[in-house]
């Protein structure tokens, strides 16, 4: 009998698993393949602008991701690095062998109990879950089971005029549990993602291209030092071109995306090369980031190529590339059409709604991406452990993390494309930094007890560091101690709006993150003090509470779509309701009269 | 809204036609109840009206149906076009309430069930409140532009310009590494363009003015000739006239159209010194009100004037040797008051948004120009960051007006205005 079960083995799947055994729970993970932990579907980076924050997030909270992603970094690189902190990306290639040794290392270190096996139902007791059944005829119970199956869900793979059942290259689908899945009515629909191919090196022309060197200065994803870090790889800069584009228009009729084999539809934010052409054709070329893979592989991945044409269009493709006349495909590009469950059901737990002790993460709610996986992963192991445990929900909110605004975005308004993490889908982006994860998410890590003790006491000693230098930063000082003429006694965070100062106060707090995070509050305080301001002005509106079974066909006045999304959604306050995609200032203050005479 | 409202629509009886409008689940069976089969709907047809208690006859009018909920308020309607005579009006909605789940409507009650029935949106509620209370041409068609949702246009085609120009700020933060929309010159200019479109908006004459009238206060030292002034202009008594100084305590005000412009006079103390508690208070207001009003006459010695804009200089009492200096006006003679009024007209005119133009309300004024100043500074701002959060709060402004964001504060603002009960 195990606390907590967690099936899949993949980022949402190991964060789950580790968060629950740092509260104490007793975890299990299930998966195909035990050596397949952490594997990196598609693109062997982690973090970028977003899905950085989210890592540094998910890191806070002390999670596995970050420090994995530091252990395998051959290649750094801080994005937005002169725009500002607020969107600084930090972002790192990883070589994927290695990645998946350290997360294999973090699981092991964090007690969870690896299970090679299939399950093929879940058992339930009532309206509640209470383990699984085995494809070995096997029986595994548990408290609370978390579904983090990425695309194994009933998934099928296209490439040209190809079709073949799996969630991923080597792996097997999944398809007796997406069976009673589907029957207790929580696959939704489905979604198509894509991979470019797969390059070898040794035959790319890399003089042709343009290298991009690794960051020199080595900042980790993680609060924790890094103990050893690799060997830096630069990468390299292509585009396509013309005859690219050609070759891409030429097989379109052969694309599935295009023959309309594939239901689903695809991310709109790193769409396949054909969407690209189709959609942008007068565009003269489009940028490629070719990533080798690792240290020890000849393998590199073209970011920016994903496709599902057919193998013979696909080496004409590559071929026609700047650099890459000459290279060799190793393993063709493919799209991967799988079912997902409408995030909507669940509770901002990740709970699901109706059927007890169950909860979902990662790919599976309808995201796209390691780090929303890894993230949903947290969210779900710390409050599988609250079920089982019985000890404190974890509940994260839009005006504090990034984690907020995807499970806030993910159960109101649903996953009609797959889910990428934007900085631009916070209203509290100056707020929301990567660099000031651990200040934001600290103290509810420490009282959930979802750190371990090295990271708690790191954790402590940022937020020291932090208080010492806000306080610092209070502190009235003379012109004449930076350096200028004049008898002005101003505090330090005054000073700091002189664009001309900043270097000299950032040296004079001494440089370090904690520093430099309170130095960032004191630059970016008059935005911070209108976006307070501005959440203060929503409390009224959140005060105004949905009740759970509400009605919402009830509330004339609203059209039938509105209805529909507004009862799937279920949101819990008026604010939650203004937010609801496609809500009508009329539709708002409908609903609102209809709350106001429901309550008198 | 369990129950069905009746009211008269149209304006004082008596009148040639008065409109009687029911809303409700009973609409159709009162109808019934009075005049037999309803019509189908939206056909006006004649019927004779007969009061289902005794059988006697109401009268003979036009019936028309709306079906819920393409009616006004979302709910069944019948209106009954009848003979504007007080006891007619009477008698139907006398025999209307007698129908069970019928009553009286309470004042702003069909607009807001059409509110809440999201027939209607919160700015073409508050134009619809300026229009009921329109009074002079000049209102009417003031107030329709925004009733009529011409306001919530223009606010959408901001809006939509607003999260064109948010795409490309955030696509330069979200997708640095790729080359989409790196180096858009364009944006900054952009972005003033849209803030010089909504600064007109935002420095043209308010609504209040018009809605509520111009204020016109009449101000100087006690005895000079301000009360008689006022009814003069006003050719009433309104305010009380006596040689005694200190005898206007307070401010009287006095609503008057003068060519279709609305003005409030605003009769004041005398202003000087003095001991007299409740002159005091008097004298206070009076102060606030010469320095607040849209225009002021002055009545005392031109020197003495508040500095400030629209100050219109008046010699009064000539007859009797006032003050030498401005336009000349004897209220026993007559002298100077048509040339008075021929001033107030052509500065009221230029206060006032012209006959179409769109009005603001404090409320939206306020908001929209919060939005505009978000816009200036973005424009001259270089951090994209920094420019994408100034456009998502010239945003929220603009939303803060239509009511997306806010509901419960835009309500309140409301209901201040409509007088709803609960």
């Amino acid at each position: 009998m195990f606390d907590v079960l967690v099936i899949g083995g993949g980022h949402a799947g190991c964060e789950a698993a580790c968060a629950a055994a740092r509260r104490g729970a007793r975890v299990a993970l299930l998966t195909f393949r035990t050596d397949d932990l952490g594997q990196m579907s598609c693109n062997p980076s982690i973090g970028g602008v977003g899905k950085g924050h989210l890592v540094r997030e998910v890191d806070a909270m002390g999670g596995i991701m970050a420090r994995a992603a530091d252990r395998a970094a051959i290649h750094r690189r801080m994005l937005n690095a002169s725009k500002g902190s607020a969107v600084r990306g930090p972002r790192v290639q990883a070589d994927r062998a290695l990645y998946r040794r350290a997360v294999a290392e973090l699981v092991r270190e964090a007690g969870v109990r690896l299970i090679e096996g299939e399950a093929i139902a879940l058992r339930m007791h009532g309206s509640a879950v209470n383990g699984v059944e085995l494809a070995d005829g096997s029986t595994l119970d548990a408290r609370a089971v978390v579904l983090a199956t990425g695309t194994f869900l009933d998934a099928t793979m296209f490439r040209g005029e190809e079709r073949w059942s799996g969630g991923r290259q080597g792996g097997e689908a999944s398809n007796a549990l997406a069976g009673q899945i589907r029957e207790l009515g929580l696959a939704q629909a489905k979604l198509k993602t894509g991979t470019p191919p797969r390059l070898d090196g040794k035959t790319i022309d890399w003089v042709r291209t343009q290298a991009q060197p690794s960051d020199r200065d080595a900042w980790t994803m993680a609060l924790a030092a890094n103990p050893k870090p690799q060997p830096q790889l630069s990468c390299a800069i292509t585009r396509t071109n013309e005859r690219s584009h050609d070759v891409i228009r030429a097989g379109l009729g052969r694309s599935p995306l295009f023959a309309g084999a594939i239901e689903g539809r695809g991310p709109r934010y790193c769409p396949s090369i054909e969407d690209k052409v189709h959609r942008f054709g007068d565009r003269d070329g489009h940028q490629i980031f070719l990533e080798p893979e690792g240290l020890d592989s000849r393998l590199v991945y073209p970011n920016g190529i994903s496709t599902s044409l057919p193998t013979d269009v696909q080496l004409g493709l590559v071929r026609s590339i700047s650099g890459l006349e000459r290279c060799e495909i190793v393993q063709p590009g493919y799209a991967v059409e799988y079912e997902y469950a409408d995030p909507r059901r669940l509770e901002p737990t990740l709970q699901h709604r109706e059927i007890g002790c169950l909860l979902f993460a990662g790919q599976l709610n309808g995201t796209t991406g390691y780090e929303e996986a890894a993230a949903q992963g947290l969210v779900a192991g710390l409050n599988a452990a609250a079920i089982s445990l019985g000890v404190a929900e974890a509940r994260f909110d839009r005006g504090t993390s990034y984690i907020g605004v995807m499970v806030d975005d993910l159960t109101l308004q649903g996953a009609s494309e797959p889910y990428r993490m934007l900085t631009a889908r916070s209203e509290y982006r100056l707020y929301l930094r990567a660099d000031n994860a651990v200040s934001r998410l600290g103290p509810m890590a420490i009282d959930l007890g979802a750190l371990d003790d090295d990271q708690a006491g790191r954790v402590r000693d940022h937020l020291d560091a932090k208080t010492k230098a806000t306080a610092a930063l209070d502190e009235r000082i003379a012109g004449a101690e930076l350096g200028l003429d004049g008898p002005s006694r101003k505090p330090l965070s005054d000073w700091a709006r002189r664009d001309d100062l900043i270097e000299r106060i950032r040296l004079r707090l001494g440089n370090g993150p904690a520093a430099n995070e309170a130095l960032d509050d004191a630059i970016y305080a008059p935005y911070l003090t209108r976006l307070a301001s501005e959440l203060a002005a929503r409390t009224r509106d959140r005060k105004l509470a949905i009740p759970p079974q509400f009605d919402f066909t009830q509330v004339p006045g609203l059209s039938s779509e509105m209805q529909e999304r507004l009862n799937a959604a279920s949101p819990a306050d008026l604010d939650q309701a203004g937010r609801v995609a496609g809500v009508t200032p009329a539709a708002l203050s409908a609903l609102h009269f209809a709350l106001v005479r429901q309550a008198a | 809204m369990n129950d069905t409202i009746v009211a008269l629509s149209s304006g004082r009886p008596p009148a040639a036609i008065a409109v009687v409008r029911t809303s409700g689940p009973d609409a159709f069976a009162a109808a019934e109840a009075l005049v037999g089969p309803v019509p189908a709907a939206r056909k006006a047809v004649l019927r004779r009206l007969t009061d289902p208690r005794d059988g006697a006859l109401i009268d003979e009018a036009l019936v028309v149906r709306f079906d819920a909920p393409n009616s006004a308020t979302g709910e069944d309607i019948v209106e009954y076009q009848c003979h504007g005579g007080r006891a007619t009006i009477d008698a139907l909605i006398n025999a209307l309430i007698s129908q069970a789940g019928v009553r009286q409507a309470e004042a702003g009650e069909f607009t807001r069930r059409a509110l809440a029935n999201g027939r209607i949106d919160l700015t073409e509620a508050e134009g619809l409140a300026d229009l009921l209370a329109a009074e002079t041409e000049l209102q009417r068609r003031s107030a329709m532009a925004r009733a009529g949702g011409e306001l919530r246009r223009r606010l959408d085609g901001w809006r939509d310009r607003l999260l064109e120009l948010s795409a490309r700020a955030e696509v330069a933060i979200d997708y640095a590494d790729e080359e989409e929309g790196s180096g858009d010159a364009q944006l900054r200019p952009d972005i003033r363009l849209l803030g010089g479109d909504m600064s007109q908006l935002v420095d043209s004459p308010r609504i209040e003015p018009l809605r509520d009238g111009i204020r016109v206060a009449v101000a100087g030292p006690p005895n000079a000739g301000k009360s008689s002034l006022v009814n003069m202009l006003a050719q009433s008594e309104k305010a009380i006239v006596t040689h005694i100084p200190g005898t206007t305590r307070d401010l009287i005000e006095v609503p008057i159209a003068i060519d279709g412009i609305p003005f409030v006079l605003v009769d004041t103390a005398g202003l000087r010194e003095s001991d007299d508690v409740v002159e005091t208070i008097g004298i206070e207001r009076a102060r606030g009100e010469a320095e607040r009003a849209e225009l002021l006459l002055w009545l005392g010695e031109a020197r003495q004037a508040p500095d400030r804009p629209g100050v219109i200089q008046i010699s009064a009492k000539t007859d009797l040797g006032g003050s030498a200096e401005g336009l000349p006006v004897s209220v026993v003679t007559g002298q100077g008051g048509a040339q008075l009024k021929r001033e107030l007209v052509e500065r009221g005119r230029q206060l006032l948004p012209t006959a179409d133009e769109l009005a603001l309300d404090r409320r939206q004024h306020d908001l929209l120009a919060e939005g505009q100043s978000a816009l200036s500074r973005a424009a001259d701002l270089d951090d994209p960051v920094l420019i994408a959060e100034e456009l998502r709060v010239a945003r929220l402004a603009i939303d803060r007006i239509s009511g997306r964001a806010g509901v419960e504060d835009l309500l309140d603002a409301l209901f201040a205005r409509f007088c709803l009960g609960k």
